[in-house]
């Protein structure tokens, strides 16, 4: 798709965008402070107060930003200049705001904040600025100004349960191709669909069935080779992802995450093991399944980080020849930050790769993709914003390839399409891999 | 279960298939199921070169295929799989194929007396439902949420009715898609229709529906409430008056609504598949009185016993005076009755049974990867490698086992039935 060529924050304010164009021009001054006060008594309490009230204007939490990094520490993407702007101004004028007011914050809300969580690991009072941003992004999505796109992607999810169209019987076919290709290398294999009483419920997002298939393909070698007792569902709840999680349509967040465990529940598995998706394991383990008030997922959801690490040091995966080329490791911010995997990982990256060099700073400390929090999601219109706004990552990137690094290993969709354009944009010229590319590459394979 | 009494329930244990040995007759053989009276055994098994076929019974169908898949038993004891000859789909009853094909089916359904059954179908791009080789006239460009009335002759779904592309999502929130009812929609448009139910004459037709991006409510043959919620679950008919229930969503709690007013007079943290007694005087529902506890409330009473990993498939005794679930606590699976745990928990445990005379109930449970039956709470001393679901006889003194027997490398599939003081003590 063509870039825009996007130079400096003006132009990117005047970025078109029929979704919140067209929703702002239905707005009227009454209709938003009803909806804004609506919101926040009803849906908001001691936590808002709380963060509010705490906030002691420091500054701290701006270094933690990549998008106040990469504009050359402009202070309005700071965290709390983006709290500042939006929230705070809401709070202030008691909702007494305009439709261009709403303009501004749901640009910052959709597309420069990622929801990435790493500014309030250095907040010296925790203030979880990612809940203050979700808050707007509700205000935004009950007044209808979301980005076309990312609304777009929230009614895939309401009319299919699946963020990309899909329909039910384009994903069994699709499975279905992916058993018979995948048989061409393994006869046994199978990708066995309703198995009721499996162990295991393997669940994807639905980029996988539209142009990510071969992800399939290598999940199917992987369990088969592992001797892994698996399924998958043969109706709606098998797509993991949640964008209406981050469109603020929690009631839609809410049905995703029923279908999908009850999916679960009616296959009888032990656990749900999930595919290389950040922001889809945020939705089920903490957010969507605590909307519908269990406490926790009702069904174990397992990473395929995780799962890697489990097959690989049980032995059920063993290493035919570790792959060769030097490669860093993306730590994705739900599942290092949001999940502690970073060791399980690492784990995995040694017994996998000959040479491992470690991106600075990495772990839960490690940047943002700038793709996360529904941002790619926004689509074309604000890539090159997303690109721009995440310079810091090309830096952090050039400097583990200056270190040796020729290969990219990001164990999470968002995280993909965020470094992908990264790499290409600034030249990086690195290679980009899923965890479950490299197992597949190097693991031994029946004969 | 359609019509136990004429199975045979006499005491005793019949070998049915040696299972074991269908590793020697075919290349691979997948996951295997029993018929309800437990006198079959099937599997999908591989015949050949991209060449597939059942097995039942020891003995492969005639017909081979490209593709067989979701083999399903009917409640009258047919054999159903959905089957590819050189790409062309259709569904195979007991090893005959229907003569309509399709570019795929998908979603096999049967009415409780099995005579009737229905498939989604999609040739030339074209979606439909199809029942008992008798495909809806018209088709739509998508279909979703099929369902079926009870005696299976209606079949519903969701189906777009305005054609909206990706990307115009103004369009798609003045409201696109609606239900289909034997393959005529419904004449009113909505955001979205899901999961839907009929009534027990199957006459009416009842749906959950986004009328806006924020307003949901039930609609009841096309016409909505007059009320709305900021969410809803699925809605139930009363088999005693024809009403309809379903959860709302008010102001952040759930609570029981009928025919758009205020039905259970407190509300719950979650609330969601309620169901009538068989007599219609109760309902039951699997509720959240707080975040993070779930149990079972009886006319919007919970049971003050509770469980913090889930709750899940409630059933009302056939007298309507007993209620029965699966409960799952630190990782543990267990079946509760009336508000008291079994005493043993297990690896996962399947959905309870009720006698006819609804004194006893009975489960399939899996502990350390085999399986027994356990019985108002006592686990049969026998396990087994695979196992049906238990069926009480229609005097409720016996229990039907199928289970088969053996380890990995082998085993013998057995029709057994014995009195259920064998297992109770």
């Amino acid at each position: 798709m063509a870039e825009p060529a996007i130079k400096n924050s003006e132009q990117i304010d005047k970025i078109v965008d029929e979704g919140i164009d067209t929703g702002i021009a239905r707005l009227t001054p009454e209709k938003i402070e009803q909806v804004i006060n609506k919101v926040l008594k009803t849906e908001t309490g001691a936590r808002l107060k709380t963060y509010v009230e705490t906030c002691v204007h420091c500054g701290l939490c701006s270094e933690a930003c990549h998008y106040y990094l990469s504009h050359d520490n402009d202070p309005k993407f700071s965290p709390a200049g983006k709290v500042k702007q939006t929230i705070w101004e809401i709070l202030k004028k008691k909702g007494k705001v305009d439709p261009e007011f709403i303009r501004r914050i749901s640009r910052i809300a959709s597309t420069e904040c990622n929801l990435c969580r790493r500014c309030a690991m250095y907040c010296p009072f925790g203030i979880d600025v990612a809940y203050l941003i979700t808050i707007v992004r509700r205000i935004c999505h009950m007044l209808g100004v979301t980005p076309l796109y990312q609304q777009d992607t929230a009614h895939s999810h309401s009319a299919n349960l699946n963020q990309m169209w899909v329909k039910e019987d384009e994903y069994i076919d699709t499975l279905q191709w992916q058993e018979e290709e995948a048989q061409d290398e393994i006869p046994y294999l199978r990708i066995p669909v309703e198995k009721e009483g499996a162990e295991i419920f393997y669940s994807v997002i639905a980029p996988e069935l539209k142009f990510r298939a071969q992800l399939i393909y290598q999940a199917a070698v992987i369990l088969n080779v592992a001797g892994v007792d698996f399924t998958m569902p043969a109706t709606p709840g098998w797509d993991n992802s949640d964008l209406c999680m981050f469109t603020g349509d929690n009631e839609m967040m809410g049905r995703l995450k029923k279908a999908h465990f009850e999916t679960a529940m009616r296959l009888k598995v032990k656990r749900i093991v999930m595919g290389e998706c950040g922001h889809a394991f945020r939705s089920v383990y903490d957010v969507g399944n605590r909307w519908l008030a269990w406490k926790m997922p009702p069904i174990p959801v397992i990473h395929a980080v995780e799962f890697y690490y489990e097959l690989i040091k049980e032995g059920k995966i063993k290493i035919a020849k570790k792959y060769e080329g030097a490669v860093t490791f993306q730590d994705p911010c739900n599942i290092s930050r949001g999940r502690g995997l970073h060791e399980m990982a690492r784990y995995v990256v040694n017994a996998t790769c000959e040479e491992f060099i470690e991106m600075h700073p990495n772990r839960e400390h490690n940047y943002c993709c700038c793709a996360g929090g529904g941002v790619i999601n926004a689509g074309p219109p604000y890539k090159m914003k997303r690109i721009k706004g995440n310079r810091i990552k090309a830096e952090q990137l050039f400097a583990a390839k200056a270190r040796g690094a020729k290969v990219v290993i990001a164990p999470c969709h968002n995280c993909h399409g965020g470094i992908e354009d990264i790499i290409h944009h600034y030249g990086l010229d690195m290679e980009l891999y899923f965890l479950g590319d490299i197992i597949y590459k190097i693991m031994e394979k029946p004969v | 279960m359609h019509n136990i009494s004429s199975w045979a329930w006499e005491i005793g244990k019949k070998l049915i298939a040696d299972t074991g040995k269908w590793k020697d007759m075919f290349e691979n053989i997948e996951e295997p199921y029993v018929s309800p009276d437990g006198e079959k055994i099937a599997a999908v098994v591989k015949t050949g070169e991209m060449e597939f076929s059942v097995c039942e019974n020891d003995a492969p169908w005639e017909r081979r295929f490209d593709k067989v898949w979701y083999l399903k038993f009917g409640p009258d004891n047919r054999l159903t799989a959905l089957v590819s000859d050189t790409g062309a789909w259709t569904v195979a009853v007991d090893g005959d194929v229907w003569e309509n094909t399709f570019d795929f089916v998908w979603n096999t359904k049967f009415g409780t007396d099995g005579k009737n059954i229905t498939v989604a179908a999609q040739k030339e791009m074209e979606y439909f439902a199809v029942t008992n080789d008798i495909p809806w006239e018209t088709g739509f460009s998508s279909l979703s949420n099929l369902t079926i009335s009870r005696d299976g002759k209606r079949v519903a779904g969701v189906v777009p009715t305005v054609d909206v592309s990706e990307g115009e999502i103004f369009k798609f929130q003045e409201g696109c898609y609606s239900a289909v009812v034997d393959g005529k929609p419904w004449d009113t448009n909505f955001v979205n229709v899901w999961d839907m139910a009929f009534s027990h004459d199957s006459e009416h037709v009842a749906a959950e529906v986004r009328t806006s991006l924020y307003d949901y409510t039930i609609a009841v043959d096309g016409v909505p409430w007059d009320k709305i919620y900021t969410s809803v679950w699925m809605p139930q008919f009363s088999p005693a008056n024809g009403s309809v229930t379903a959860p709302v969503r008010i102001a952040g709690k759930w609570t029981l609504a009928r025919d758009g007013n205020p039905f259970w007079n407190r509300s719950f943290a979650q609330l969601w598949h309620h169901m009538y007694s068989p007599d219609g005087k109760k309902i039951a529902a699997i509720v959240a009185p707080k975040f993070g506890r779930w149990t079972v409330a009886v006319d919007g009473k919970p049971w003050s016993l509770t469980f913090g990993d889930l709750v899940t498939e409630a059933v009302f005794s056939p007298d309507g005076n007993r209620v029965a679930c699966i409960g799952k606590e630190d990782g543990k699976w267990t079946i509760a009755v009336d508000g008291k745990a079994w005493g043993g928990v297990y690896d996962m445990v399947w959905q309870p049974v009720f006698s006819p005379d609804s004194r006893s109930v009975a489960a399939k449970a899996e502990k350390n990867g085999r399986y027994t039956i356990v019985i108002d709470g006592k686990p049969f001393k026998d396990s087994y490698k695979a196992l049906g679901d238990p069926v009480f006889s229609p005097d409720s003194e016996k229990i039907l086992i199928k289970g088969i027997e053996g380890d990995a490398d082998g085993g013998k599939y057995y029709r057994q039935v014995l009195p259920i003081t064998d297992i109770t003590g």
